[in-house]
């Protein structure tokens, strides 16, 4: 399906995007994670044609469409303002792309009944679009992008300016339609929490690069480097310097990993404390409680060395504790 | 400003504006009412006569409206998309005629397309002439373009760049995008802006008198031939009427798409986007534009000042050797009393004039319009009812206005103070609504504190309102200045023979034969032109943020 090969993109001598590759396969989501200015919507509008890359290319299903224009790709985009056509009302809204196919007002009329009660706002044909709620004016968009049945969806942080509980519904939503649909889709979002509950398959960005490729539980297992570590907020990410063995020295302790062989003796490695207790492990820390902060599922105590671990029950403020935990070397 | 009961200050305040504008506007303005009501004015002669005027009129201000849209369009479109080197040199160059006196702007384009002009000079053998009708629509695009740059680019510059996109993702190429969605998005403003250069083309009077000749009558030449050349005031105030409220029904109309288009979800701003262009076809294209824009502009402002400095005929159909080239005899004869001369005066006299009515001008409308905006800084509910009444003459042409005097003053029209007063009535509303803004800044605290400070209200005055409204009041006064120094329509219905003004000497130079006059035209008209640009370029440095514009 989309293949995207050694794709290069700078902005007045800066580098935007640098070698990136990756494909995205029929019926898969792929989600395009990072923060803001890691370049990930400057991809997806190369993707959609909206900007050329530099070198690199873009191709769908084995054809090469890097200088295809955008409005004969067939790919739906949706927008995260919506940007939905004020002068139209939500029918001709959904109606615009097939009205660009030259399809007949016959066909026209069934499919947007068709998307928009799938988005379910089947009453709402005539209404005008600059009246609707975020929450409305989204699912309009999507109804809009879905309708000429484009080869390939994209979301450009789609649920970016609407609140939690309508975030939670709606990309349930656009998940049900991805699966019905098996539109192979791109999605962007510097939101963890949406990427894990949409994408097959995630791929970080950081400064233009890809510094993590997999499934959410992957990335979760196996974050790759510190900086996706700590952007993932997976616990604390330390420094050490390799040791004898499976030893590794920190300013909190001495612990015992298994990193990879590359690392020699001396060397500075990045390591990776999971906040979690476990019963039985090799690695202990060890310090005096600084702060103790309720949460929905524990109570996340900070030392006053600086790291911190979820803990079922609260200790006491000052109170020195000895906590199992798991440490992994990150490359 | 004053320490006595509010409601006394205000009486007073608006006591001396109201007069004059009740003697001076309101009152002409009956007696033309009047005469337009009897039996000698609505004759089916006058009638069918006014009612082919009308017609004529409408028909030349839709086809300027046209052509101004079609220049205006695409170079608004430049200007809100584009970024490019020379940009904002070029978009106040668009600017510039606007605030041109007419006379200027036909002289230049008399310089460059008449018959005596740069064009039939260098391309002799070609019949090829814009006169007539095709000048007056040119001249017209070239006075009115700015409006469609600035109302439409605005609009444009305000949509989402993404709701292009949006289109193009969706299927639909370059000019399907525009026609299905970013026509349809800026016909607010295309309406608002085309109606507003209807309406400019509608009272236009001094391009279409001296670039079009006697046989385009519209409504404004006609009512000058009516009541200078026929002395037909009946028929002169028929038109006027007609004129007036031709007006008035497209100034409601603009007023209503203003009012609706801002009802109308504004389009969220966005981060600039313009871009620079990309591709060698983009380039080439915008290139192109953009020589074509600079070139129409340029012109005629240069066409003028090159052909009051070169000899392109003999002065007086003499035979023989005649100098072509470089001269300044142009100049020179402006001080000279020739015999034979149309004037009893060296032609130098009407720039004196000019620059004394331009003062009295100045000291006119600075004495009411101080009193009037320092009432409305600070409007109450009859504020509000008076502020329109106040802007009323802006609506009614000077040409009218002209009428007005001719009609209700006869006895007055020898004394030279006259053309004074016209323009006091015209430059008004420019001054009030430049003062007001200013006045309306200073906060009364100011003046409580320097008062609690032991200032009396004459120091008050001196040292908080003046430093701040110095500033305002210059640049008012040189707004009353530029407009009384370029005004054509008043003028050349009621400036007396022995005491012409620059545009009427420049009208009048221009309607003689020989090289001679035209080349003195040439010649007053730069003067003006010079004069004014230094009004204009003085205005704009002493403008406040946040005035207002149209």
């Amino acid at each position: 399906m989309l293949q995207l090969t050694h794709i290069t993109k700078s902005y007045e001598g800066q580098s935007l995007l640098s070698d990136i590759s990756f494909t995205v396969n029929q019926g898969e989501t792929v989600c395009l994670l990072g923060p803001s200015g890691s370049g990930k919507s400057t991809l997806l509008r190369i993707i959609a044609g909206l900007e050329s890359p530099e070198s690199g290319v873009v191709a769908f299903n084995g054809i090469d469409i890097t200088s295809t224009p955008p409005h004969t790709r067939d790919f739906g985009l949706v927008f995260q303002d919506y940007a939905l056509f004020p002068h139209l009302d939500v029918f001709a809204n959904v109606a615009f792309g097939l009205k660009m196919k030259t399809a007949s007002s016959a066909e026209i009329k069934p499919r947007v009944a068709v998307l928009l009660e799938q988005v379910g706002l089947t009453e709402f044909e005539h209404r005008k679009v600059t009246d609707l709620s975020g929450g409305e004016q989204q699912r309009v968009a999507l109804a809009r992008a879905l309708a000429p049945n484009p080869r390939l969806l994209m979301f450009d942080e789609p649920l970016g300016a609407l609140d939690r509980s309508l975030k939670e519904d709606l990309l349930n939503e656009i998940r049900t339609i991805l699966h019905r649909t098996n539109i192979p889709a791109v999605y962007v979002t510097h939101d963890q929490e949406e990427a894990f509950a949409i994408a097959d398959r995630i791929l970080i960005l950081h400064e233009g690069k890809i510094v993590c490729e997999g499934s959410p539980q992957d990335v979760v297992a196996n974050p790759c480097s510190a900086w996706a570590a700590k952007f993932l907020g997976l616990g604390n990410v330390i420094n050490g310097s390799k040791g004898e063995g499976l030893k590794v020295e920190t300013v909190y302790g001495v612990f015992t990993v298994q990193c990879g062989h590359k690392h020699s003796k001396g060397e500075n490695v990045h390591l990776l404390v999971r906040p979690r207790e476990v019963r039985n492990g090799t690695n202990v820390i060890k310090g005096n409680v600084a702060d103790v902060l309720f949460q929905k599922d524990g109570f996340k105590v900070t030392l006053e060395n600086g790291l911190y671990v979820y803990l079922e029950s609260p200790p006491k403020m000052g109170e020195e504790i000895t906590v199992n935990i798991e440490v992994e070397c990150l490359s | 400003m004053f320490f006595a009961a509010p409601r006394l200050t205000r009486f007073l305040l608006w006591l001396i504006p109201l007069t004059f504008l009740g003697l001076f506007f309101f009152h002409p303005f009956a007696r033309i009412l009047a005469l337009t009501f009897t039996p000698a004015a609505l004759t089916d002669e006058n009638i069918n006569l006014s009612f082919d005027v009308l017609l004529f009129t409408l028909y030349q201000a839709f086809l300027s409206t046209l052509l101004t849209l079609a220049l205006g369009l695409p170079s608004a479109c430049l200007f809100a998309k584009f970024d490019f080197r020379g940009k904002s040199l070029l978009r106040a160059l668009t600017a510039v005629p606007f605030m041109l006196p007419t006379v200027v702007v036909a002289a230049g384009f008399n310089a460059l397309l008449g018959s005596r002009g740069w064009l039939s000079f260098l391309f002799p053998l070609s019949n090829f002439q814009f006169v007539g009708l095709p000048a007056i629509l040119i001249a017209h695009v070239f006075y009115n373009t700015t409006i469609v740059i600035r109302i439409v680019g605005n609009a444009l510059s305000r949509l989402d760049p993404r709701i292009d996109q949006a289109a193009h993702t969706l299927g639909a190429n370059d000019f399907r995008t525009f026609w299905h969605v970013t026509l349809p998005l800026l016909k607010p403003a295309l309406t608002a802006s085309a109606l507003l250069v209807f309406l400019f083309d509608f009272t236009s009077f001094g391009v279409i008198l001296l670039l079009g000749g006697p046989s385009f009558s519209t409504l404004e030449v006609e009512i000058y031939i009516q009541a200078v050349k026929r002395l037909n005031l009946s028929l002169a105030a028929l038109l006027s009427l007609i004129q007036l409220l031709c007006t008035l029904i497209f100034s409601i109309l603009y007023t209503r798409i203003i009012s609706r288009n801002t009802t109308q979800t504004a389009p969220r701003s966005v981060k600039s986007n313009l871009r620079k262009p990309r591709t060698l076809r983009e380039k080439i294209l915008i290139a192109s534009f953009i020589l074509l824009l600079s070139s129409f502009f340029l012109a005629p402002l240069l066409a003028l000042p090159l052909r009051s400095a070169t000899r392109l005929e003999a002065d007086r159909g003499q035979r023989g050797e005649v100098q072509y080239g470089l001269t300044a005899d142009y100049y020179t004869e402006l001080f000279v009393n020739r015999r034979g001369s149309i004037f009893y005066v060296p032609p130098i006299q009407a720039t004196l004039n000019s620059l004394g009515y331009a003062t009295a001008t100045v000291f006119l409308s600075l004495l009411l319009g101080f009193p009037a905006a320092s009432a409305l800084a600070k409007p109450t509910r009859l504020e509000k009812f008076l502020d329109p009444l106040l802007m009323l003459p802006l609506g009614a042409s000077a040409v009218t206005l002209g009428l007005g005097f001719l009609v209700t003053f006869p006895r007055l029209l020898a004394l030279p103070f006259i053309v004074p007063l016209a323009h006091t009535l015209i430059a008004l509303p420019f001054v009030i609504r430049t003062l007001q803004p200013a006045l309306a800044s200073i906060p009364d605290r100011l003046r409580h504190a320097a008062a609690a400070l032991g200032a009396s209200p004459f120091q008050v005055w001196k040292n908080v309102d003046w430093p701040i409204l110095s500033r305002a009041t210059l640049s008012a006064a040189t707004f009353a200045f530029t407009i009384s120094l370029g005004e054509f329509g008043a003028a050349i219905l009621l400036s007396r023979p022995e005491y012409p003004t620059i545009p009427v000497a420049i009208a009048r130079f221009l309607s003689q034969p020989g090289g001679l006059n035209y080349g003195q035209a040439m010649a007053m008209a730069t003067v003006l032109l010079v004069l004014t640009t230094l009004g204009i370029l003085l205005i704009e440095k002493l403008r406040l943020p946040g005035a207002g514009e149209f």
